[in-house]
């Protein structure tokens, strides 16, 4: 699927929902579309204290110019972009690390420590640090750090490092608009969930079963509920 | 300093607005009694705009949804958790506890999971089976008329199955199973591994026309800005409220203590506001304490009076003991059968379509009570954490390369969705030997004694979290599936997490007929207190393989039954 189908798919299946959940939910005042629109000020819905501390996370700066340079191409090589999707830095994968590695302060000696192991590592291979190597140079230095099954033992605090760096390119990657696009993640709008679309279900050899099925059975939705005195739903 | 003492008299005072304060609060206000609720966080409404985390998307957080300010992540809707800056806790040497608080209106219901279990006939009578712990002095009969009020007013949704243990009830429609839950149910059955629809508390269906319905959005957490899953605020204090219930509510309000007169008598509560950090104090004829199983304990351990030297209903000394939690142990597999998905909204509600409820006999196994599976895994909305068990599953593929550039996003693709998480949660056994207790040396930041806990896990829960361990590596064998990581052994405790980590902490004021052996009575009444009642998890006799917030409320409803009863019969005076 192509980035502009992928998007396609994301509008139609937020319209649908849309469509749907007017359809459901009567009281105007109580639907999500009205509470983003009114909240969307630039807040998460955080606390005094917690507004606070992004904040003062935001105003302070960890690490140096170089660290972030070193940073942004060692994130790229990692993810770099393709014929659809922007690359890590694209995606501002080296400012989340920046400010991770302040709201998490356990990331910082391993994520610093680990880009000096590696520019130390460099200067002994090839006489440089790691961002003034040559791409083949650098190819070469990750590669030994990057599967862990197969570096040799004393490379080990370069494949702990690389590990970390990857994880965080990953997630600051893929927790952006950018990267749930790329992942073609469909969710997170109102719908109606009804079953595994029967395309996918074929492909899996799998089915419902009919006695499962008649117990999820709900034609009147935004009915209200009604039950005989044995519990069962009536309406 | 001098208490600010409010001259008016409420009928009843309410401490805690979870489940059991706001059921308390509902209750007792729609009978025309005048309540005060004191609540020790801020107001919270998850429909109010500014307070709003569902729907949003995870780069909204600049940590991406991280759990370094909300345990739960950015987006949980709970303020608190584990550690609360300015309100320690302390452990004696060599025992474990961790304690969640939220603090706000509705308490631990905004964010928990919806998971609403009755206890079984036979949850209420366990020494009667196993000769373990104690016996509740009700049965089932006498809560079931309140779990199918709760039912009703709350809504749930479930399947009737006519299980012995795991009783039905007054259910709207199951979703149908995910993907992953339809490998599951598969490889359940073949392992002889009992699984059914789940029972959460989420409105698939309309039940009154005040609270919308689920529109599949997977955040029950977050806080339902529709109302279409419950939490204590939205479904049992504001429509009380508009219904025309008396409802002072006191938010930022710490309770310090219950007061007593000088005959020994409760006659209200003090409390430090958060807002100018002075002292007041409540007066109310009944006082119900409902701030959660330990924050009760609390209360009543620094409630000392001549009459009370050990605290407030102490006589027998067993306030804080038999303190347990839930057992709770997970494994995560990689299942190859589901590598490479078509992607499409799966989201679902919050939480699993399909569980499992214990399914054995323990007369046959090397250890008492049972545990339920709760299932995890499908096409979720990434967060932080998105991708860093890459490492792990590359594993299985060796020797396969490409573990950066290009061909990185094509293995994200082949793994997302591929992971199927299996997650125990059992019953413990309550003993007098694990407790809390009010640490001499030590108080918060409003002056208020803290708790110490005394916790050890025992063999039977060790050998509980063993046999987890075991079902789940035989349920992920049956789907071809991969288990990530190695099973943790004895060494680890079988994974066994430690005491208070389930959020499921019950028994500190323990029911009883004998006021020797226990705190309260079977109406959560104090022994030596008729006027004040304890409605959160701290009466439960034993926690069942259950989670405690369906008993919680219906028990809650019953006291306040009995307290309406009582006080128009003048017994409270």
């Amino acid at each position: 699927m192509d980035r502009r189908d992928t998007i396609k798919s994301l509008l139609l299946g937020s319209l649908a929902g849309g469509a749907l959940l007017t359809g459901c939910t009567p009281e105007e005042n109580l639907s999500p579309e009205a509470g983003a629109e009114a909240s969307d000020t630039g807040g998460y819905g955080r606390t005094p204290e917690e507004k606070k501390r992004d904040e003062e996370l935001a105003s302070e700066t960890f690490f140096t110019e170089a660290e972030i340079a070193t940073l942004a191409v060692l994130c790229d090589l990692i993810l770099p972009a393709d014929d659809s999707f922007g690359s890590a830095t694209d995606a501002g994968v080296p400012e989340f690390i920046e400010f991770i590695a302040k709201d998490i302060p356990e990331h910082q000696v391993p994520l610093r420590g680990g880009m000096m192991w590696l520019n130390h590592r460099a200067n002994r291979m090839f006489g440089a640090e790691f961002t003034d190597c040559t791409g083949e140079q650098q190819k070469k230095l990750l590669d030994a750090i990057a599967l862990p099954n197969e570096a040799a033992p004393e490379l080990q605090p370069g494949v702990v490092f690389f590990s970390l760096l990857r994880s965080l390119t990953l997630s600051g990657y893929y927790t952006t608009k950018m990267g749930i696009e790329s992942l073609a993640y469909k969710g997170n709008v109102s719908n109606i969930w009804d079953g595994v679309p029967e395309e996918v279900l074929a492909e899996h050899g799998l089915s419902y079963d009919e006695e499962w099925l008649a117990k999820c059975a709900n034609p009147a939705r935004s009915e209200v509920a009604e039950w005989d005195e044995e519990g069962n739903l009536i309406s | 300093m001098q208490i600010k003492n409010s001259p008016k008299v409420y009928d009843a005072v309410i401490v805690g607005s979870g489940a059991g304060g706001g059921m308390a609060a509902k209750i007792l206000s729609e009978a025309g009694l005048e309540v005060a609720v004191l609540e020790a966080g801020p107001y919270f409404d998850p429909a109010d705009p500014a307070q709003r985390t569902q729907l949003r998307w995870p780069w909204e957080s600049p940590r991406r949804g991280a759990g370094s300010t909300r345990a739960f992540g950015d987006f949980d809707a709970a303020y608190g958790g584990w550690e609360i800056e300015g309100e320690p806790y302390t452990r004696a040497p060599g025992t474990q506890f961790e304690w969640f608080r939220s603090r706000m209106l509705g308490g631990r219901t905004n964010h928990w999971g919806r998971i609403s279990l009755r206890f079984g006939p036979k949850d209420f009578k366990r020494k009667s089976i196993d000769g373990l712990g104690d016996d509740w002095p009700i049965g089932y009969e006498d809560v079931k008329p309140y779990y199918d009020k709760v039912d009703q007013l709350v809504g749930i949704f479930g399947s009737k199955e006519g299980l012995p243990n795991e009783p039905d009830g007054f259910f709207l429609p199951p979703p149908k199973p995910r993907l992953h839950e339809l490998y599951y149910i598969k490889a359940a059955r073949k392992a002889h591994v009992t699984v059914i629809p789940s029972r959460l508390s989420i409105l698939t269906k309309r039940i009154n026309n005040s609270r919308g319905v689920c529109f599949y959005c997977r955040q029950c957490n977050r806080g339902c800005t529709v109302h279409a899953d419950f939490s204590a605020g939205a479904c049992l204090i504001f429509p009380a409220q508009k219904s025309g219930g008396k409802i002072d509510l006191f938010v930022n309000a710490m309770v310090r203590e219950v007061v007593a007169n000088e005959e020994g008598k409760a006659v209200g509560v003090s409390y430090i506001s958060k807002d100018d950090r002075k002292e007041y104090q409540l007066n109310g004829k009944v006082i119900v304490l409902a701030a959660s199983a330990c924050g009760s304990a609390r209360i009543l351990l620094n409630s000392k009076s001549r009459q009370h030297p050990n605290g407030l209903g102490n006589s027998s000394g067993l306030v804080g003991k038999y303190l347990h939690d839930s057992t709770g142990a997970s494994g995560k597999a990689f299942v190859p059968a589901l590598m490479n998905r078509k992607t499409y909204n799966e989201d679902g509600v919050g939480g699993f379509h399909v569980y499992s409820p214990w399914w054995l006999d323990n007369k046959k196994l090397d250890f008492a009570r049972g545990y339920h599976i709760e299932i995890g895994g499908g096409l979720g909305m990434p967060a932080y954490g998105f991708g860093f068990d890459i490492t792990e599953l590359n594993r299985f593929f060796g020797d396969i390369g490409g573990s950066y550039g290009p061909g990185l996003r094509d293995e994200v693709r082949r793994y997302y969705g591929a992971v199927v998480s299996l997650s125990g949660r059992g019953e413990s056994i309550a003993r007098e030997e694990n407790y809390c207790e009010i640490d001499p040396d030590t108080v918060d930041e409003f002056g208020i004694p803290v708790l110490r806990f005394n916790y050890t896990w025992s063999d039977q829960e060790r050998r509980q979290a063993k046999h987890m361990q075991e079902t789940f590596n035989e349920i992920f064998h049956q789907m071809d599936g991969q288990r990530i990581g190695p099973t943790p052994g004895k060494g680890e405790d079988y994974g066994l997490l430690a005491p208070g980590m389930i959020i499921h902490e019950v028994g500190t004021t323990r029911m009883g007929k004998d006021p020797k052996r226990s705190v309260v009575n079977e109406y959560e009444q104090l022994h030596d207190a008729k006027n004040v009642f304890v409605v959160d998890g701290g009466p439960f006799v034993s926690q069942a393989d259950k989670n405690p917030t369906w008993t919680i409320l219906a028990l809650a409803w019953r006291t306040s039954d009995y307290i309406i009863d009582q006080l128009k019969k003048q017994n409270l005076g």
